[in-house]
């Protein structure tokens, strides 16, 4: 469990994050949901230490992290998996190398058979176990968030950041990458954090949902509520995307589109 | 850069990797540089000596305390600038881009000391070593060039670059090639550790690292003449 308590972060006087508290429960997948310019990535940064907050604390699985000791932070550090937007693999290894690339740095000890094993297996979770060879340049942008799943999950992270890992992807790839997302989440029981304004992913995977809004969180909840809600930015937000309009507009009608669009997307109760 | 430094193997590897770059791959460019200049020196000194009272041998004198002072140390380093320079600005400003420095720093790896050290590293070992060869190929380059186009015999040549050699001269030339060394690759990974942006970013770090460098190399050229000669 990720506990984030009243993070602020300005940039040149402009105030990005306005004191946000929440919390990213463990085995689940928790969206952090806005519209662009919102702070996500910004907190994201912060969590992930890429960025330090001007006022607030993060604690995962109650160590604090922010101001602690560098060794500290290190140790959180090597628990950490992140997908980027960008997919950000090293461009001058093949897929396998750069799967393979955190287990040689974190774990020395690892025999050269064992962190091949882990690669294949990582590969193969991901589906591509024919592409260890190939080149990053050589691959599907599809491919390479896979790629960076796998990379991400290899070293056995407990906490798995994903920043917009749908961007660039058409919808039945983004489909799928969610789907993997959703699954290695449950399988390992890892904390999930997905960065995202996609209300495809929301319906398919948001177990548990923050909103932001203008650098504050105005909601958090799950996706069986959010279609449910009374706050005016988030309802303006869900329902700027025409397909989520055209469900609620069939929903409202016959009282089924919504429960249908979300069935479809393995969601349980009708939203 | 230092206080987190990645594991001694680990820095090791990264070393080769990186010497094989700015070393290996920049002897062709090392070598047809100094050749020619060591040619283009001889024909020009021999040029320019026409009084018949100045012996032959003077123009391997010459050739030989220009290249080991300053031809071979400076301006091969100059050259090193542009090739070296520009593909560490480049190569780590991309990365700074495509966020993999940022993965490498949420893996908890220290970037800076697994992509700039090596690289620091790699050029203070290879650019004495390049230098050196640039020094022995400017020579042979000005023995070629003076005999083959008839302006000296190989007798007065090699008299001339025995004449009065001083060995504290090759110590100086390789004090030279180790602090341009360091400026070319401390300033290009600065340039490109600190580029924000997108690909016209990119290009404009390898810019700067390629004209900061040169103008480092000069001042640095001038400042280790007045103090160690």
């Amino acid at each position: 469990m990720i506990e984030v308590s009243n993070i602020q972060k300005g940039f040149d006087g402009q105030q990005v994050l306005k004191g946000i508290s929440c919390v990213f429960e463990t085995g689940k997948c928790n969206l952090l949901l806005g519209g662009s310019g919102t702070g996500k990535s910004v907190l994201l940064q912060c969590i992930v230490g890429l960025m330090k907050p001007d006022i607030g604390s993060i604690t995962f699985d109650g160590t604090v992290y922010t101001n602690s000791k560098i060794d500290i932070r290190q140790e959180i550090r090597r628990k950490i998996g992140m997908l980027f937007q960008g997919s950000a693999l090293f461009d001058s290894m093949t897929v396998a190398q750069n799967v393979e690339f955190p287990l040689q740095m974190l774990t020395p000890d690892m025999s050269a058979s064992d962190r091949r094993d882990r690669v294949e297996f990582c590969l193969k979770r991901v589906g591509l176990e024919n592409a260890g060879n190939k080149m990053p340049s050589e691959i599907s942008g599809g491919m390479k968030k896979r790629v960076g799943i796998a990379r991400a999950i290899s070293p056995n992270c407990t906490y798995l950041f994903c920043d917009e890992p749908n961007s660039g992807l058409d919808p039945a790839t983004s489909i799928k990458i969610d789907q993997l997302i959703h699954e290695i989440t449950h399988e390992y029981g890892i904390t999930t954090v997905i960065v995202t304004h996609d209300m495809n992913s929301v319906i398919e995977i948001g177990e548990h949902i923050i909103f932001l809004h203008q650098g504050r969180k105005l909601w958090d909840g799950t996706k069986e509520d959010i279609l449910n809600v009374e706050v005016p930015e988030l309802k303006e937000f869900i329902f700027s995307s025409s397909l989520v309009r055209a469900a609620k507009k069939v929903d409202d009608e016959s009282e089924g589109g919504m429960a249908a669009l979300n069935e479809e997307h393995g969601g349980g109760s009708g939203i | 850069m230092l206080s987190r430094s990645e594991r001694l193997r680990v820095l090791w590897n990264r070393t080769i990797d990186e010497a094989i770059l700015v070393g290996v791959d920049s002897i062709f460019i090392v070598s047809i540089v100094s050749a020619f200049i060591g040619a283009v020196t001889c024909v020009q000194i021999a040029y320019n000596m026409s009084n018949p009272l100045i012996p032959k041998s003077t123009i391997g004198f010459m050739v030989r305390e220009m290249t080991i002072l300053e031809l071979a140390p400076t301006i091969t380093c100059i050259v090193l600038a542009g090739k070296v320079g520009s593909s560490i600005a480049g190569g780590l400003g991309t990365m700074r881009i495509t966020e993999q420095v940022s993965a490498l720093e949420v893996m908890g790896i220290n970037a800076t000391s697994y992509l700039v050290l090596p690289r620091i590293l790699a050029a203070l070992i290879t650019f004495p070593m390049l230098v050196i060869m640039a020094m022995v190929l400017s020579i042979l380059g000005g023995y070629l060039a003076g005999t083959l186009t008839g302006v000296m015999g190989a007798q007065d040549f090699i008299e001339g670059i025995r004449t009065d050699f001083i060995p504290y001269n090759i110590v100086f030339a390789l004090i030279k090639a180790v602090v341009f060394a360091f400026l070319i690759s401390a300033i290009s990974a600065f340039k490109g550790f600190s580029t924000t942006g997108g690909a016209l970013e990119v290009g404009a770090a390898s810019t700067g690292a390629v004209t900061n460098s040169i103008i480092a190399i000069l001042i640095a050229d001038f400042v280790l003449a007045a103090v160690l000669l």
